[in-house]
C-alpha cells in the first residue's frame, strides 16, 4: 500500500468523537482474513493478549503479524494456522529459554516466512507511516545482509553525497495495543515504556485498544501530558484489567515468568503439540477473559501486582 | 576464587568502560559488566538499554532478563520509546555498544540471524534485535562472547551486524560512517583489529591461557600482536559483586 492509498483509506473512515467501548470479541472482528496486524508492546511487555486471544478464537487465517520483538504470541498464531508470515527484528520467548523451537520448525521447513529488519529500521517503518510519508532514511542496515533481503533500498543523499538506507513506511491494516488507561473515545495513556505504540496507532488503518482501566475524559484532561494515543486514531476500546497477562504491564503486574517458563519448557519438550495443548487450555477452552484470568487464580494475580509495585517504587 | 567463563567475560569487559561515558548494553554479560564497572572504577557510567531505558540501576538478585521489562526500568531517569532510544544512538550520543553472536568472522562481522542458507536455514536464530543498529551507531563497539571454533569462523553465513565487512575501508564504503569495532573479548583472549587491514589480531591472553589454546578454538588464521599481554584475573571483590548481582546464575553459568 502506498502512502497515498493509506491516506485515502484513513480519510474514508469515521473518526468521530464517539463512545467506542466494546467487548474484546467484537473488537477482534475488525481483523479480517489476510490482514497485516501490528502488535503493540515488546516481547513480554504490554502484549495485548486479551484481543489476540479473541482473534485466535475467530480462527482468522492468512494474517501477517509484525512486532518489534515477538514473543510467544508468534508461536500461538503459527501453530493455530492464523499466520505464515512474520515481520520482526527478533523472535523468541526470552533469553534464558533459548531458541524458539516452533519458529525453527516453521521457518526451517519453509512453512512460514520470517522477514527480519533491524529494531530501528522496523521502528522507522512504523514512524514513516505515522508521519504519512513513504519512507525514512537511516544508516541502519547498511552493510548488513538484512538490507538485500528486505524491501529496503539505498540512495545517495542529494545534500551530502553519502549512502543512506531507505526503509519503506509500513501501514498495518490493524494495530492491536494494550495501555494503562483510556477514556471511552480512545484517548490513551501509557505508564512506563511506550515501546513503539504511539507510532503504531498513527500508522494503522484500524486500531483496537485495550486498557487496564477506562477513565473519564476529565481524568485524561487533568494529565493530558501523559496522553500518547489520541482518540482519532482509535476504533475500538476494550476494558481489560490484566489484559496483557501473563505478560507484564508496567507498574500494574509483573510478567508471570513461572508461567512463561513452564510454557517454554513444554514447547522445548513437546513442540507444536504442546502449543496446541496450550491453545486448547488457555484460548479455545476459555470463553471469556474472566474465565481465563480465573485459570491463573486471584492469589497469583495479586502476587504479580505486588511485585510490580515493588519494582517500580 | 575461580572465575567461570562468563564471570571472566563480564570482569574483562567491565574494565573497558571509562567513567562519565554512556554504554548501550544488552541483558546478560553486557549488563553485568556495566553494573560491575559502575560499582568499581566508573560510578558515573550511564547504562542505556534498547527497550527504552536511560540510566538504569541494576539491583542484586533482580537482574532483568529482557531489556524492556520492569526490572530494567528500575530507577531510570527516562523511558523513551524504542525508536527514540535508537535515534539517540544514531545521533551519536552513546559511547559504547556491546554485542555477542552465534558466528563472528575475522573482520568482526556478526551473525545472529540464520545458520546455513537464509532461504532454508539449518538453524533459525532469534535475529538482529538492536544488534545491527548498535554496531552501526555506537561510537566504540565491544564484541563479547565465548571462544569456540564453530563461532569464530572465516566467513559468517549471514551478516546481521556489519563489522569491517571485507576489511580495509569496506565499512566506510558501505556508507557506515561511524562506529569502530575495537575489541573482541572472550574467555580465552582479547583481540583487536589491525588498523589497516581491519582484521582481527590476538592482543592479550586471559590468565593461564596459551596461544595454542586460542588457535585451537579459532576457526580462522589469527595473527599475533608483536607483544601479547596477559589480562589480570578477576579479583575476589569483582567475583563477589557479580555473584551478588546474579545469585540464581541466570547469566553467570
Amino acid at each position: 500500500m502506498t502512502f497515498v492509498e493509506a491516506r485515502r483509506r484513513l480519510e474514508g473512515k469515521d473518526r468521530g468523537l464517539r463512545d467506542k467501548r466494546m467487548p474484546a470479541g467484537d473488537a477482534a472482528r475488525l481483523v479480517q482474513d489476510g490482514n497485516h496486524v501490528a502488535i503493540g508492546g515488546c516481547l513480554y511487555s504490554r502484549t495485548p493478549l486479551v484481543t489476540l486471544r479473541e482473534i485466535l478464537r475467530l480462527r482468522r487465517v492468512d494474517l501477517t503479524l509484525s512486532r518489534n520483538l515477538m514473543c510467544y504470541e508468534g508461536e500461538l498464531f503459527l501453530v493455530a494456522g492464523a499466520t505464515r508470515s512474520l515481520v520482526t527484528s527478533w523472535i523468541g520467548i526470552g533469553l534464558p529459554w533459548g531458541l524458539s523451537r516452533i519458529v525453527r520448525e516453521f521457518v526451517e521447513s519453509g512453512q512460514a516466512r520470517l522477514e527480519e529488519w533491524s529494531h530501528l529500521a522496523l521502528g522507522l517503518r512504523y514512524r514513516a507511516a505515522a508521519m504519512g510519508i513513504p519512507f525514512l532514511p537511516t544508516l541502519s542496515m547498511l552493510g548488513s545482509d538484512l538490507l538485500g533481503r528486505t524491501s529496503a533500498r539505498t540512495m545517495i543523499c542529494p545534500f551530502t553525497g553519502e549512502t543512506l538506507c531507505l526503509v519503506p513506511a509500513l501501514f498495518p491494516d490493524v494495530a492491536v495495543i494494550h495501555v494503562h488507561r483510556a477514556d471511552c473515545f480512545g484517548n490513551a495513556q501509557i505508564d512506563g515504556y511506550p515501546h513503539m505504540d504511539p507510532d503504531l496507532a498513527a500508522a494503522a488503518a484500524t486500531v483496537i485498544l485495550s486498557a487496564e482501566e477506562i477513565v473519564s475524559t476529565d481524568e485524561i484532561r487533568r494529565t493530558a501530558d501523559r496522553t500518547v494515543i489520541p482518540f482519532f486514531t482509535v476504533d475500538a476500546v476494550v476494558e481489560a484489567p490484566f489484559g496483557a497477562y501473563p505478560h507484564e504491564c508496567y507498574g500494574r503486574y509483573e510478567a508471570d515468568l513461572e508461567h512463561i517458563g513452564g510454557y517454554a519448557r513444554g514447547v522445548t519438550a513437546g513442540g507444536a503439540a504442546a502449543v496446541r495443548a496450550y491453545l486448547d487450555e488457555y484460548v479455545y477452552g476459555l470463553d471469556t477473559f474472566d474465565a481465563y484470568l480465573e485459570r491463573f487464580g486471584t492469589g497469583r494475580l495479586r502476587r504479580q501486582q505486588q511485585a510490580a509495585q515493588e519494582l517500580t517504587r | 576464587m575461580a572465575a567461570s567463563a562468563s564471570e571472566l567475560l563480564a570482569a574483562t569487559a567491565s574494565r573497558l568502560l571509562a567513567d562519565h561515558k554512556i554504554v548501550f548494553a544488552g541483558v546478560g554479560t553486557p549488563l553485568l559488566a556495566s553494573a560491575l564497572a559502575k560499582s568499581t572504577h566508573a560510578p558515573h557510567l550511564t547504562i542505556v538499554v534498547e527497550g527504552g531505558v536511560v540510566g538504569l540501576e541494576v539491583l542484586p538478585g533482580r537482574l532483568p532478563i529482557s531489556t524492556n521489562e520492569m526490572r530494567a526500568g528500575r530507577r531510570a531517569v527516562m523511558l523513551p520509546s524504542i525508536t527514540q532510544t535508537f535515534l539517540y544512538a544514531q545521533r551519536g550520543f552513546f559511547d559504547y555498544g556491546f554485542l555477542g553472536g552465534a558466528q563472528i568472522d575475522p573482520h568482526g562481522n556478526i551473525n545472529t540471524s540464520v545458520i546455513g542458507p537464509p532461504d532454508r536455514p539449518q538453524v533459525r536464530l532469534p535475529g538482529s534485535g538492536g544488534a545491527c543498529d548498535i554496531i552501526t551507531h555506537c561510537r566504540e563497539i565491544f564484541i563479547v562472547t565465548m571462544h569456540e571454533r564453530r563461532r569464530f569462523i572465516e566467513q559468517v553465513d549471514f551478516i546481521t551486524s556489519p563489522g569491517y565487512l571485507g576489511g580495509h575501508d569496506a565499512r566506510r564504503r558501505a556508507g557506515l560512517l561511524f562506529g569502530e569495532i575495537t575489541t573482541v573479548i572472550t574467555n580465552l583472549a582479547l583481540m583487536r583489529f589491525d588498523s589497516e587491514t581491519r582484521r582481527m589480531r590476538l592482543d592479550a591472553l586471559q590468565a593461564g591461557v596459551t596461544i595454542d589454546q586460542v588457535h585451537e578454538q579459532t576457526g580462522f588464521d589469527l595473527p599475533i600482536a608483536p607483544k601479547v599481554g596477559e589480562l589480570p584475573a578477576p579479583s575476589d571483590e569483582e567475583l563477589r559483586f557479580l555473584r551478588l548481582l546474579d545469585p540464581d546464575r541466570l547469566f553467570l553459568s
